[in-house]
């Protein structure tokens, strides 16, 4: 009798192929896409084995060197970023593209773990350009950080390594949000990411003003990102600033700003 | 699988027809008409009011909802099936809000309400909804007034004005011929109630309004406001029947 009760007990509202089916016409709700990976993550599951700090053996060493800034003006939105990549103590490489087109109007910076970076915005450029082609709209800023966020979240404590600031134009004007791994999602005008980010603020923060020129507003970009490469050991390479305005060494920027 | 419907009530007929879509159709024939005109500021709903029975308290009988704080739908057919309907939406809503940050726009959720609508005509133990609804509203920083109606089917479409229920033909007739662009406020509620007027012969006291402007505020008309509007329709009514009495020379 039981079975018999049992086979007719279930509602047709709680399916679990109504869940998935909810997907086909792009629904966000982040309480149904909160699922855990479906595969087995080795030895990550307890303990944090890329953070130094719990664990000092710290079996998994991800690139964490790097500093990226971004920042609001008159004029729009100034990134920059360097292009060293560290393993340690080792340099890996110094050309590494730390700005990452999410899309033609979206920008997503690389600071932490850069296959990390890589792979979740590239995931975040899939969604943005499901909700365009669904919405007939580009998606706004605070929704594409967002969705980054609602994406990572479900990972948290798991070996993920991301800080990254997602930023662009939408209705609204220009946006910079900072999103990172552990679920933290924030709205600033001003953001510096990664180990060489006290040095940048140090030198943004002395010469931020909302009424800088275009090109005053790129020089300081430069100047920040070469005085943290000047001061920490896994910053380095070249200072690289959207609307791709150039690359510049920082070798020779030493020059330029010391050998005076 | 124990526990789960595999076979689907739905099924094709042998030359393409889904019977249950069209008996569910069927269904919202009966229902009560529930009308929605577009202005050129402004959308106005107009339901048809089942006369409330002499114990039963006519508050708790209510057939336009509101799906968010600038969305309101109207909805012809099974009213049990209309509250659900309505819960799932009024849940995206606020989902929507969560995710994006930012309101639905009423694309959006017509677009959410009819997908949940074909779903269920093409899944294992379930049976269509059997509603069509008309959902206004405004979308977020928007003037623009828009209305949408969705049928069991799982089609949307977007209208500048339409009816659904009963004599739901006769009434769209009326409305082809009176439809004008660009109608203010005032001339749009009136319409609204003179469509009614064609399905409901009691008058005013069967006649459900509401008014939402671009601010989404949203305004259901009083009983007197109604009937005033009422007995101003049936006063042309007369001037216009004594025009045509009068023998010309």
């Amino acid at each position: 009798m039981d079975a018999f009760v049992n086979r007719f007990k279930e509602t047709p509202t709680f399916w679990a192929d109504e869940i998935s089916m909810l997907d086909g016409f792009g629904s966000y709700d982040a309480v149904k896409e909160f699922s855990q990976p479906v595969f087995e993550i080795p030895a990550v599951q307890n303990a944090n084995c890329t953070d130094e700090n719990s664990d000092s053996e710290c079996r998994i060493k991800i690139e964490h060197g790097t500093t990226t800034l971004a920042f609001k003006f008159q004029g729009g939105i100034i990134v920059a970023v360097d292009s060293r990549a560290s393993a340690g103590s080792y340099i890996a490489s110094q050309t590494v593209k730390k700005v990452l087109e999410i899309n033609p109007y979206l920008l997503g910076t690389m600071a932490g773990g850069a296959a990390d970076c890589q792979y979740w915005q590239r995931q975040l450029g899939r969604h943005c350009r499901l909700y365009e082609l669904r919405n007939k709209e580009r998606i706004s800023v605070a929704a594409a950080s967002k969705l980054l966020a609602n994406m990572v979240y479900p990972y948290k404590r798991m070996g993920i390594s991301m800080g990254t600031m997602v930023t662009g134009w939408d209705k609204t004007g220009p946006n910079l949000f900072y999103v990172d791994s552990d679920g933290s999602r924030y709205k600033n005008d001003v953001f510096s990411v990664g180990s060489g980010s006290t040095f940048a603020y140090g030198v943004l923060d002395s010469g931020l003003d909302y009424e800088l020129s275009t090109n005053d507003a790129i020089e300081l970009g430069r100047r920040s990102i070469y005085q943290a490469t000047y001061r920490d050991a896994a910053s380095g390479g070249s200072v690289r600033s959207w609307e791709f305005i150039g690359l510049y060494d920082v070798g020779k920027l030493h020059w330029e700003y010391c050998g005076l | 699988m124990a526990g789960s419907y595999d076979r689907a009530l739905t099924v094709f007929s042998p030359d393409g027809h889904l019977f249950q879509v069209e008996y569910a159709l069927e269904a919202v024939r009966k229902g009560t008409c529930a009308v929605g005109v577009r202005g050129n500021d402004c959308v106005v709903l107009g339901v048809e009011k089942k006369s409330v029975l002499k114990l039963q308290d006519p508050r708790t009988v209510r057939k336009i909802v509101m799906l968010d704080d600038h969305v309101c739908m109207a909805f012809a057919g099974l009213n049990a099936d209309a509250r659900v309907l309505v819960n799932k939406a009024r849940i995206e809503c606020q989902s929507h809000r969560l995710t994006v940050e930012d309101p639905v726009t009423i694309e959006y959720i017509t677009r959410y309400i009819a997908g949940v609508q074909q779903k269920y005509t093409q899944s294992g133990g379930v049976r269509p909804f059997g509603i069509s609804t008309l959902i206004i509203g405004f979308d977020p920083n928007d003037k623009t007034p828009r209305l949408y109606q969705t049928d069991p089917s799982g089609i949307y479409s977007a209208w500048k004005a339409n009816a659904i229920g009963r004599s739901s033909k006769t009434v769209r007739e009326f409305l082809e011929k009176n439809y004008k662009e660009g109608l203010s406020k005032d001339e749009t509620i009136k319409l609204t109630v003179k469509s009614l007027l064609e399905v409901v012969q009691t008058g005013a006291k069967n006649i459900e309004i509401a008014l939402m402007t671009a601010d989404s505020v949203i305004k259901n008309l009083e009983i007197e406001e109604v009937e005033a509007i009422v007995s101003e329709i049936e006063k042309e009514k007369e001037a216009e029947a004594e025009k045509k009495k009068k023998p010309t020379n």
